[in-house]
């Protein structure tokens, strides 16, 4: 094989904006991320900070009329920003794979679910029939189904959550793509069911070895699955860095305030915090200062930047802002400044 | 501890399977399959379990939309499976429920004053001025403007639209609300705020929750005791210092193991574990389950801590534990 690089995917300043009522909105913003071999980058945040855009953005699955896409996204030193759909339709699903939130939607309802998945290699590779088929039983088997020569006659709906997902997981993987896409692959399934198929997506990832974006608002999964972290709000990255600086020093003050939301702590009659009020719709984004000032009120002003840019505060921990160094919670001491 | 509220005994809900050329009843699924736990007044009992266990179908029968098959549910020492004592009770009234999707548990055409004085337009008879009164107080409780009452559902973030289906579910000063995974459609911090509602309220007014969810996390964060169904049976009840610290059945342990940490350290540690309870779950299915792939009765191992074991098998789960302790 020959020798490739370890950067797969490089994203540098990324601006998506929708058409709202004839006026374009960036829905993200300058985003740069970078996504390498063998690891798994997450980004989280809450909805409407532009994960799933990103998403799309990547993959090339937007509204050609209403979204203009900008910036640059290297895949291997190709452009993937205009690139024109016949050319595309070549990279997606061969080079990029992507695994949806919800099977039953991704899935065609009047399909057997295994000649779904023989249709992605039928596009993709050479194969007759009969390869496809023995390829698509042999997926079946990599990704844990039960009995797959039954499986592949079936129809989506005959399928539980977790198996439908598998099927959505096999489709992604059948090209050995070096991408995969993950946009929030688990939300929709029970724990146990959940554990299942994130430990099946890293065991695909050391088989095949490619870089996964798991796109997702669980912090737990993000704990137990990424290898690094970006934290978006409001169409921004806030906060990047690898996935045990997050966990143990996290510094935006939104990164923070997500960890302390969550319901996990030891001292269960206590409150849960709470962020004050919610996303900014994408029309009443503030453009100007830190996006993220309107929740944390109780901080100064003066404590943000006027035009918040990324700062690597560490060999490899970037922050947005300022305002993390006198950050503390409304019920918290006031620290004071470095 | 307050007096039990309310008792459900040896509930079962069957649905007929038909089929054949007669289209005769061949077989049932045994959605719930005798459950019996109890709820104290004032107090949140979770109930947690997989997609198709039976829990949606067990908070369904206790507010009464579900017919039931067998079995009886005791409030105040009566039978409300029965439609004439529910309204004898005023039952209808003193039990509530707050839906997992609040989006289709509202009408949309309807205003949120409408919405939230519905269900005290059927208890209770109150003047135009006074009702609206009402609304207001609780919307307030739920931290709402007050503008909100004339607008519609869609104009609400879902937060705030979950919100709104608290201050439907307390209009009525109920005893017993039956919470049907409120907050598992909800972001992170958005779920904060209901939770943190829902407690309030429930200190202010001394109402019971019967808290159904598959979230573990949010569960033990909310309620003082709690059950773990499985295959529309109990596998583990009792308090949640016993189940979250010292689970005995194979499916509690599975259940927790499944949990993602955030402890980013371990996060090894903790998928070897996983991956132990997992083999261990496939593999000694008679252990746990009777040939028919029934959950056992349960057994008594600590106080306030049953399991579902063989009868034979109490006294090594009990040592078990016991050693664990140590």
């Amino acid at each position: 094989m020959e020798k490739q690089s370890d950067l797969l995917l490089d994203i540098q300043h990324l601006h998506t904006a929708y058409r709202l009522q004839g006026k374009f909105y960036d829905a993200a913003d300058d985003v740069n991320i970078t996504l390498k071999r063998d690891k798994i980058l997450a980004i989280v945040g809450e909805s409407g900070c532009g994960k799933s855009t990103i998403a799309s953005s990547i993959i090339g699955l937007y509204d050609h009329k209403n979204t203009k896409v900008t910036g640059d996204i290297l895949y291997n030193e190709l452009n993937l920003v205009g690139l024109n759909e016949s050319l595309f339709n070549k990279v997606r699903g061969d080079k990029i794979g992507m695994i949806f939130q919800d099977p039953l939607a991704s899935l065609n309802p009047l399909m057997r679910v295994g000649d779904q998945v023989a249709e992605t290699l039928y596009y993709h590779t050479n194969m007759d029939e009969a390869a496809r088929h023995a390829r698509v039983i042999e997926l079946f088997n990599q990704v844990g189904m039960p009995k797959p020569e039954e499986m592949y006659l079936m129809y989506p709906h005959e399928l539980s959550g977790g198996l439908r997902q598998r099927v959505v997981v096999a489709m992604a993987i059948a090209c050995k793509p070096e991408v995969i896409i993950a946009d929030e692959p688990t939300t929709a399934l029970d724990v146990t069911i959940q554990a299942q198929i994130l430990d099946l997506l890293e065991d695909i990832q050391k088989q095949i070895h490619s870089g996964i974006i798991l796109i997702t608002h669980d912090l737990g999964v993000v704990a137990e699955t990424a290898d690094e972290v970006a934290v978006m709000y409001a169409g921004q990255i806030v906060e990047r860095a690898d996935v045990k600086t997050i966990f143990e020093h996290p510094l935006h003050p939104y990164t923070r305030s997500l960890l302390n939301s969550m319901p996990q702590s030891d001292d269960d009659d206590e409150d849960l915090h709470v962020i004050h009020g919610t996303v900014p719709s994408l029309k009443n984004m503030p453009r100007t200062g830190d996006r993220f000032a309107a929740r944390i009120p109780w901080i100064p002003e003066s404590a943000h930047e006027a035009n918040p840019v990324i700062h690597e505060v560490e060999p490899g921990h970037f922050v947005r802002c300022t305002c993390w160094k006198t950050f503390h919670f409304e019920n918290e001491e006031a620290v004071s400044g470095e | 501890m307050g007096k039990e509220i309310i008792q459900i005994k040896d509930l079962k809900i069957h649905y007929p399977i038909r089929s054949g050329f007669w289209n005769r009843i061949t077989d049932y699924v045994r959605a719930v399959d005798g459950v019996n736990f109890s709820i104290n007044e004032g107090e949140t009992y979770g109930l947690i379990g997989e997609s198709g266990s039976g829990k949606s179908t067990t908070g369904k029968a206790i507010v009464g939309v579900e017919k039931v098959t067998s079995g009886q549910i005791l409030y105040k020492g009566v039978d409300i499976t029965k439609a004439s004592n529910r309204k004898r009770l005023n039952y209808n009234k003193d039990v509530q429920m707050i839906f997992q999707d609040s989006m289709s548990s509202m009408n949309p055409r309807k205003r949120i004053e409408d919405i939230i004085a519905e269900p005290i337009r059927n208890f209770e008879n109150l003047t135009t001025d006074q009702e609206r009164d009402r609304v207001q107080e609780l919307l307030d409780i739920v931290g709402m403007p007050s503008d909100a009452i004339y607008k519609f559902p869609h104009e609400f973030s879902g937060g705030q639209r979950q919100r709104i289906g608290v201050a439907r579910a307390v209009a009525t000063n109920p005893k017993l609300i039956v919470a049907d995974e409120p907050t598992s459609a909800l972001d992170l911090s958005v779920q904060a705020q209901v939770l943190n509602f829902m407690k309030h309220i429930q200190q202010q007014y001394n109402i019971a929750y019967l808290f159904i969810s598959h979230d573990l996390g949010v569960v033990k964060h909310m309620s003082e005791n709690l059950a773990i169904m499985h295959r529309g049976r109990l596998v583990e009840l009792g308090s949640r210092e016993e189940i979250y610290k010292h689970p005995i059945h194979i499916y509690t342990k599975r259940l927790l193991s499944a949990i993602p940490q955030v402890d980013v350290e371990n996060r090894d540690a903790h998928k070897l574990q996983r991956e132990k309870v997992e083999k261990e779950f496939e593999e000694n299915q008679s252990k746990w389950y009777d040939k028919d792939g029934r959950v056992f009765p349960l057994q008594e191992v600590a106080p306030n801590h049953f399991v579902a074991i063989p009868k034979d098998e109490v006294q090594d789960a009990i040592s078990e534990e016991e050693k664990e302790r140590d």
